[in-house]
């Protein structure tokens, strides 16, 4: 037994009373962080957006390098091969390994059914090259960008062979390839449509949420008529309106705009309404006694405010557009041939015996399912990145 | 109640009005009219064209006339239920319709029914079991059906029941009733044939009722009273049908107004790939061929059809919902 008192822990490190006040770098740096930032950071967490955008952007990218990454260009022909299966990719031949390869193609008349028949010829090997230079197989040449003549493909069929990964069309010619091309026309008509509707939705939305009042009385009443109409039949109606003599490229002018122009209510309606609750707030009053335009309040003060929840549903209203684009040219309204998109050749695919015989036309479809799918969920991750109440 | 029904009808009149003018415009604005049309078809064919009779035909159907004084005959023609003259078939335009509209009435509203049956439990089910297994496979179907346009999912059933069952789905009706008069036979035959066109349209719409129903129910699962109810000892069955369930009903009802659009338009494309005797394919042609007034009368009735669907949903929300009924607000 010791009568020594119990020791006393002292912490022999100086004292900060400001400890509770002063951030660890860790919170500073979140704490500091723009409102962008922060977005990021949560979308960065929703993995199935961050995979989705990867997706997203992986496939934007190829739209600039289509030519290079099919093997056939657009409109190369092979009239010995029409409505050809898909060749499948074989890696052993006769139990040994060549790599992958394909077999050639034996074409036979079916004379009782008055078909072509296609099977494969064990006996040719054609092994798939990678990384090709050269002009010594049918439709390996293009002009990159309709500029430039090249003909270096990603892979190529064998010298003098075919490639036909999923199979031909009607005119022989390489469905792969024309899916590839496609995606140029379906995602930039997309793009471009989401555009115009969304300077339109910003500007109409912005005035009448800013002035309400007349202006904004007449604009709900310009809403509520368009969101009234069916949007199938009007896009059919308003693509019915194009002049056949346009040219094809006009024509795809002509569709976007069409798509765009109808698209911008639900957008306007969104800006109004945060507009007419934002206008009331101080920071508003304050701007507007310091003599700043309304073009300045709303969008120097006002938009940034509720930006990336716009950009989430502007990415929410995409795949509708690439939908309506594939729908219109699939029934024949939209784009017309010599211009691709997957709802062009979709077109093909329009009768159901054609179908049941060459189903493989039917493969643009998986490309749309997938870039829709693609978009929603991105569009679902940033959205709810953008709302910070979450 | 009745001040807000009267005001809420008193509404549709000036957006119709508006409506009709601007399918007048529409149909209007190709370049060239069906006589146009016709007249160049029969020259190519190498036939004469007797141009007096072109001139007589244009003035009877008052071609020459400006086109405000148009708009009014035919704006004033749909109040007493006259279309207008279809020229390709040569007959008015209500004769060529016939049972097609009420054949796209029931279509669109079988198909809201059975989004509404489909929807609802699953929604619910999977508000509830929040991240469970069943709320991701649902989930995950519910994506895939907003993803696929209905008119490939058309196609590719179709495809099926061609290729494994060796049938058509196509039509809406056996052929043997094609032409003859409504009867109990034709009606059953009809209800066959209808599940296909319902259930393609269905599931684009199904998937977004499915997810708003179950991100309204999953707010007031949140919310304090659903908690203290629960705490004060209610069955969780009743706990969820008495106060979240009909809080997240509210917007199940008001949805309707963007429900039917999307509906409509679906079963627009849907009906031409699967060729039923609906407003789709005939909509098409009319554009195609330029047959104005047939045209015309069919956007004139998919709008019109979206409007008094629209102030049904507003009824019957405002039955519902009490704020709205008191407070004779807007329902949105």
């Amino acid at each position: 037994m010791t009568d020594a008192p119990i020791e006393h822990y002292v912490n022999k490190a100086e004292f900060n009373p400001e400890s509770a006040v002063t951030l660890t770098p860790e919170q500073e740096r979140y704490y500091m962080a723009s409102q962008w930032r922060l977005m990021w950071w949560k979308l960065r967490r929703h993995r199935l957006a961050v995979i989705s955008g990867i997706f997203l952007a992986a496939i934007y990218l190829s739209i600039v390098i289509s030519e290079v990454l099919a093997p056939y260009n657009l409109h190369a022909r092979n009239t010995r091969y029409l409505y050809s299966p898909p060749q499948s990719v074989h890696l052993f031949d006769d139990g040994k390994f060549v790599g992958p390869f394909v077999y050639g193609i034996k074409a036979s008349l079916n004379l009782e059914r008055l078909q072509w028949t296609y099977s494969e010829d064990t006996s040719d090997v054609q092994k798939i090259r990678y990384l090709c230079v050269g002009d010594d197989y049918k439709g390996a040449s293009y002009l990159f960008w309709g500029l430039f003549p090249g003909s270096f493909h990603l892979f190529c069929p064998a010298k003098d062979g075919q490639l036909f990964l999923l199979g031909t069309d009607r005119l022989g010619r390489d469905v792969l390839s024309r899916i590839i091309y496609g995606a140029r026309i379906s995602l930039t008509i997309g793009l471009i449509g989401i555009g115009i509707s969304f300077t339109m939705g910003l500007t109409i939305g912005g005035l009448a949420g800013y002035y309400g009042g007349f202006i904004d009385a007449v604009v709900q009443r310009i809403i509520e008529v368009i969101r009234s109409f069916p949007s199938l039949p009007l896009w059919m109606a308003l693509s019915a309106i194009l002049p056949v003599t346009w040219s094809p490229i006009l024509v795809f002018a002509g569709i976007t705009v069409i798509l765009g122009m109808l698209d911008w209510p639900g957008l306007a309606r969104a800006v109004r309404s945060k507009l007419l609750a934002l206008r009331e707030e101080d920071f508003c009053t304050a701007a507007e006694l310091m003599g700043a335009k309304p073009s300045r309040i709303i969008g120097k003060h006002l938009l940034p405010s509720f930006m990336s929840h716009l950009i989430a549903s502007a990415t929410l209203s995409i795949p509708s557009m690439i939908l309506g684009e594939t729908a219109l040219s699939f029934l024949g309204l939209g784009l017309r041939p010599p211009i691709t998109s997957w709802g062009v050749l979709l077109n093909e695919a329009q009768n159901i015996s054609v179908v049941a015989l060459y189903p493989w036309l039917m493969y643009p479809v998986v490309p749309v399912i997938c870039i829709v799918l693609a978009f929603q969920f991105f569009g679902d991750g940033l959205r709810d990145a953008a709302d910070p109440y979450k | 109640m009745f001040n807000y029904i009267v005001r809420r009808i008193l509404v549709m009149i000036p957006t119709l009005i508006v409506i009709s003018a601007l399918v007048f415009i529409i149909i209007q604005l190709p370049p060239g009219d069906y006589f146009t049309t016709y007249m160049n078809e029969l020259q190519s064919r190498g036939e004469k064209v007797d141009a007096a009779k072109l001139e007589f035909l244009k003035q009877q159907y008052g071609f020459d006339k400006p086109m405000i004084e148009q708009y009014f005959v035919w704006a004033t023609g749909l109040l007493v239920g006259d279309f207008g003259y279809s020229f390709e078939f040569s007959r008015p335009v209500s004769e060529v319709v016939g049972d097609r509209l009420w054949l796209s009435f029931i279509v669109s509203f079988t198909t809201i029914l059975f989004t509404w049956m489909v929807s609802f439990p699953i929604g619910v089910y999977s508000a509830v079991r929040q991240y469970s297994v069943g709320d991701y496979t649902l989930t995950f179907f519910g994506f895939l059906g907003l993803a696929t346009p209905n008119f490939l999912l058309a196609l590719i059933l179709q495809w099926m029941a061609f290729s494994y069952f060796g049938t058509s789905i196509g039509g809406l009706m056996d052929p043997q009733y094609m032409d003859a008069a409504w009867s109990v036979d034709k009606m059953l035959s009809v209800l066959e044939h209808l599940w296909v066109p319902v259930l393609v349209i269905g599931t684009s719409g199904t998937a977004g009722m499915i997810r708003r129903l179950r991100a309204n129910l999953l707010d007031e699962l949140h919310k304090q009273y659903y908690i203290t109810a629960k705490a004060k000892g209610l069955p969780p069955g009743k706990a969820l049908i008495k106060y979240p369930l009909r809080m997240a009903l509210n917007p199940f009802i008001a949805d309707i107004g963007n429900l039917l659009p999307e509906v409509i338009s679906g079963a627009a494309i849907v009906s031409i790939v699967l060729s039923l005797p609906t407003t789709g394919p005939m909509l098409l042609n009319a554009l195609q061929s330029q047959d104005m007034y047939l045209a015309g009368s069919f956007l004139m009735f998919l709008a019109t059809l979206t409007v008094i669907g629209t102030l049904i949903s507003d009824l019957a929300l405002a039955v519902l919902d009490p704020r709205i009924r008191i407070g004779g607000g807007a329902a949105k």
